[in-house]
């Protein structure tokens, strides 16, 4: 086991490497850089652009540039960002909260409506529910998490006034309720994709192991159709989904991004947005970064998990 | 009512309002009378009766995030809404374009004896009675630092036209001080009116690294509002400096709200959610259903932009002044101010915004005639060849316009001008780039065949514009300055030096009037309409003031407050 964790973890690390060469060189390769905003605007001339462009070190061959930035980041030291000069640890931190308690939320609504769903559905396989739960999955999957956004805005607040239009807090109130209160559109909408997904995939995974042998034999033996959906049939059939959770969190951070700019969210999937369009590279790559290790440390422990519940996979 | 009214005179548009064209006629002789009125109606639109003290707080929109605070380091438009809040400036210049005194006593002239004659010797007098955030005393050491900070080589200054040519500053008392130009050059009055912010020196001579210290995240100024927190990417809060030496701050908190969707943002002016909605305001898709909503009041203000088609005079066709002249006739710029952008903007034939005082009247008047351009086109030896592109000794006349790809006005302005140039025989295509691409080297090395774009060309209220039409300028030939056009003309060089060591203003007036008919002429840029910027504005909320000499309207937030 120990083998095996090592062996990922090193395959993680090279990984890693290998995107930080290629993201770093495709944005600083990508025409424009973070002075062309001054440009347009006419407050510098050419040779103060000129003049900041050698101060902030811009002006030096690009593998030069990536081994220094390469090399301060090993030692924890990942740049600062020319927006605002903050330190990128800290630019991150900063919004890193608000996309996980979007995020986590939005999981939790997908993670048991999804599953609920699915099980119901591979239940009462080719019911009504089933077919309107399939349906409904294909247009969730199917709607742009932006329109659906604007839509909820525009039911929620704009017409019916229930929910706020956007933002995290009420500035000068910021109560748990006021939270929620923000919290409940942005997490509905990000939750909806994810929802379908868990669905899907929950009813798939169900459908397979009520069809399985044990759970004939468990019905046969007379046991309670709770006990079996319960202990028997739903343990198996979740553990399929340690794969699906630990996969999710690329999807998840994609329509997080979408969220967040639709509804004001202060979280990192605007921040990369905007850092992209001011061509932040210290954000940017350390966000890149930060995700990237995110995804990989998902997929590890997913990786990692399964290995656990499942000997064989260790072995292959 | 005196709040009612919006830049030089021009009513807000309420419930109830002008239509579109009655706005527009209110507009015009409101722009026709700024010269006449300036002083009266900048009296009508002051605050009448705001409280006693600091009472409530204003939520301010912005599309775009403010990201720093450091007031002399390079910042775009919205840095400038917290810098205007945080800071003072030596003298600023109000919306009828005079130059007001804030840390200084008095604004430096030759008759009052701050200005040499020769315009070489500056001396300011200032406050003493001016306290920064933290308590300490302002002094003439802090402008003095601030100069030096400028023209540090350590330190990343935005820029530092007008400020190296300072020399020998001189701190004559706590309250006064002295330098001198190596050479006469009067756009410094505006420069240092503009967004010269003046910064502590008894905080920032003890940084080890100017450009990196606590105080870019926690600034500390003089200004009416003292920072208070920054949330990134959501708000930023400022709190009334209740020892601000000149007029307010009314309210207690100003929160500035980052929505960078503008269709979300105008969203939550709708639910109330912000109070103002600035920078770039409400989409003109939007006006109309604004002007309706109850309980707002909708502003639509010119700005000192300038939108226009910037030839690249470099590029075989636009290089013939005949082209250019054939292709500016063959616009339909009144359809495409109507179509597209509902009729808010008005036509201009000036860099030059129309309120400014060096604007130059009675420029030849664009007309939109096809006819003529054909017949200029053919006078001129371009011949129709296949395809009915035209072309002249084996150079087609047919080229590319680029602008910021997602902007989707520009975008079908640009399907309305292949329509009217095709009309002509000249072949468009468009080259879109998103912003990041489009302004870096693609724009600044003149790479360009055509771009459709938004300049304001002012240095604050000056219209010296030597970084833009000066030969010295071409930053594709190694110039110092942004003429991405690449025009070159000796008389326009000679204006332009002439301009900027004219202290008279009569002078200036004749000698920047001449530049502009040379440019007009010359068709250096083909332009379209003046700027526009419609803001809403929470009923209740007193003391707006658009100020076309700043790049953003909600300067004077001290001057704010709830009726």
């Amino acid at each position: 086991m120990a083998r095996y964790v090592v062996n990922r973890l090193a395959q993680a690390v090279m990984l890693l490497v290998i995107v930080s060469a290629i993201g770093f060189a495709l944005l600083h390769l990508a025409p424009g850089g973070p002075l062309s905003q001054f440009a347009v605007s006419g407050q510098m001339t050419q040779e103060d652009l000129d003049r900041v462009t050698r101060q902030l070190g811009l002006d030096r061959p690009l593998p030069i540039q990536y081994l220094d930035w390469f090399g301060r980041m090993l030692k924890g030291d990942w740049g600062k960002s020319y927006r605002d000069g903050e330190a990128v640890l800290s630019v991150i931190s900063s919004h890193l909260g608000a996309t996980l308690e979007l995020m986590a939320t939005a999981t939790i609504i997908a993670v048991l409506l999804g599953c609920w769903i699915g099980i119901l559905g591979a239940l009462r396989r080719y019911s009504l529910f089933d077919s309107l739960a399939t349906v409904g999955a294909m247009i969730a999957l199917s709607i742009p998490t932006f329109w659906f956004g604007l839509v909820t805005i525009y039911v929620f607040s704009v017409k019916l006034g229930w929910l706020p239009a956007g933002n995290r807090q009420t500035i000068g109130d910021g109560s748990f309720l006021d939270l929620l209160h923000h919290l409940i559109a942005p997490a509905m909408v990000l939750a909806l994709v994810e929802t379908a997904m868990w669905g899907r995939f929950m009813r798939s995974s169900m459908l397979e192991v009520i069809n399985q042998d044990y759970i004939r034999t468990a019905r046969a033996k007379g046991m309670p159709e709770w006990r079996i959906l319960t202990v028997h049939a739903l343990r198996n059939a979740l553990l399929p989904m340690i794969t699906v959770a630990g996969l999710q969190f690329p999807t998840l951070l994609g329509g997080a991004l979408v969220a967040e700019t639709v509804f004001t969210w202060p979280g990192m999937g605007r921040l990369f947005l905007d850092s992209i369009g001011y061509r932040d590279y210290p954000v940017v790559m350390g966000i890149l970064m930060f995700s990237a290790t995110m995804v990989l440390i998902g997929s590890l422990l997913a990786d990692i998990l399964y290995a656990v519940v499942d000997p064989r996979i260790r072995v292959g | 009512m005196a709040d009612d009214m919006g830049k030089f005179g021009i009513e807000a548009v309420r419930l109830g309002s002008p239509n579109r064209r009655q706005f527009f006629q209110l507009g015009a002789g409101a722009a026709a009378g700024w010269s006449l009125a300036g002083s009266a109606i900048a009296q009508t639109e002051r605050p009448t009766n705001p409280p006693d003290k600091p009472r409530g707080q204003v939520i301010a929109a912005l599309s775009q995030e403010p990201t720093v605070f450091h007031p002399l380091m390079p910042g775009i438009e919205v840095d400038q809404g917290v810098w205007w809040q945080v800071f003072s400036l030596l003298w600023y210049i109000d919306p009828e374009g005079n130059f007001v005194p804030d840390l200084a006593r008095e604004v430096p002239t030759i008759e009052n004896g701050g200005l040499s004659a020769d315009g070489l010797t500056w001396k300011i007098k200032l406050r003493n009675d001016v306290k920064w955030h933290d308590g300490t005393p302002f002094t003439a050491e802090d402008v003095k630092f601030s100069l030096e900070l400028i023209n540090d080589s350590n330190f990343r200054a935005r820029s530092r036209v007008g400020h190296s040519l300072v020399k020998d500053i001189k701190v004559v008392a706590a309250d006064e001080i002295h330098w001198r130009m190596e050479a006469p050059y009067s756009p410094y009055m505006s420069i240092l009116g503009s967004l010269t912010f003046i910064v502590p020196k008894h905080i920032l001579e003890k940084v080890s690294d100017p450009n990196a210290s606590p105080f870019h995240n926690a600034p500390v100024g003089t200004g009416p509002f003292r920072w208070g927190e920054r949330v990134p990417g959501d708000h930023i809060l400022l709190n009334a400096h209740t020892g601000y030496h000149g007029k307010g701050p009314y309210v207690e908190r100003v929160v500035f709200k980052y929505i960078p969707d503008l269709t979300v943002l105008y969203t939550q002016f709708r639910t109330g959610q912000v109070d103002y909605t600035g920078l770039q305001g409400i989409l003109p898709n939007f006006v109309q259903e604004a002007k309706t909503l109850k309980g707002r009041k909708i502003f639509v203000s010119a700005t000192s932009s300038v939108e226009h088609i910037a030839p690249n005079l470099e590029f075989g066709p636009f290089a013939d002044r005949a082209v250019r002249e054939a292709l500016y006739l063959a616009i339909n710029k009144q359809a495409i101010i109507d179509a597209l952008y509902y009729g808010l903007p008005t036509q201009t034939e000036s860099f030059v915004p129309q309120q400014a005082w060096s604007f130059q009247q009675g420029l030849p008047q664009h007309k939109y005639d096809p006819a003529k351009a054909n017949a200029l086109l053919d006078a001129a030896g371009w011949v129709r060849g296949s395809g009915g592109v035209r072309e002249k000794g084996g150079v087609k006349l047919e080229f590319t316009n680029s602008t910021t790809s997602g902007n989707a006005v520009r975008e079908q302005t640009q399907q309305l001008l292949i329509q009217d140039w095709r009309a002509i025989g000249a072949a468009m295509r468009v080259n879109n780039m998103p912003a990041a691409v489009i302004w870096g080297d693609f724009w600044q090395q003149s790479k360009f065949n055509s771009v459709l774009v938004s300049v304001n060309f002012m240095l604050g209220s000056d219209p010296d514009v030597t970084p833009r039409f000066g030969s010295g300028a071409i930053p594709a030939k190694g110039g110092r300055g942004y003429n991405t056009y690449q025009y070159k003309n000796p008389e326009a060089d000679r204006l332009l030096a002439e301009g900027a060591k004219q202290f008279d203003l009569g002078q200036r007036k004749t000698t920047y009037g001449d530049l502009q008919k040379l440019i007009r002429n010359d068709l250096a840029i083909l332009p379209m309409f003046q700027g526009f910027i419609a803001e809403g504005v929470k009923e209740g909320l007193q003391g707006f003031r658009p100020n076309i000499n700043t790049s953003i309207n909600c300067w004077n937030i001290r001057e704010w407050y709830w009726a």
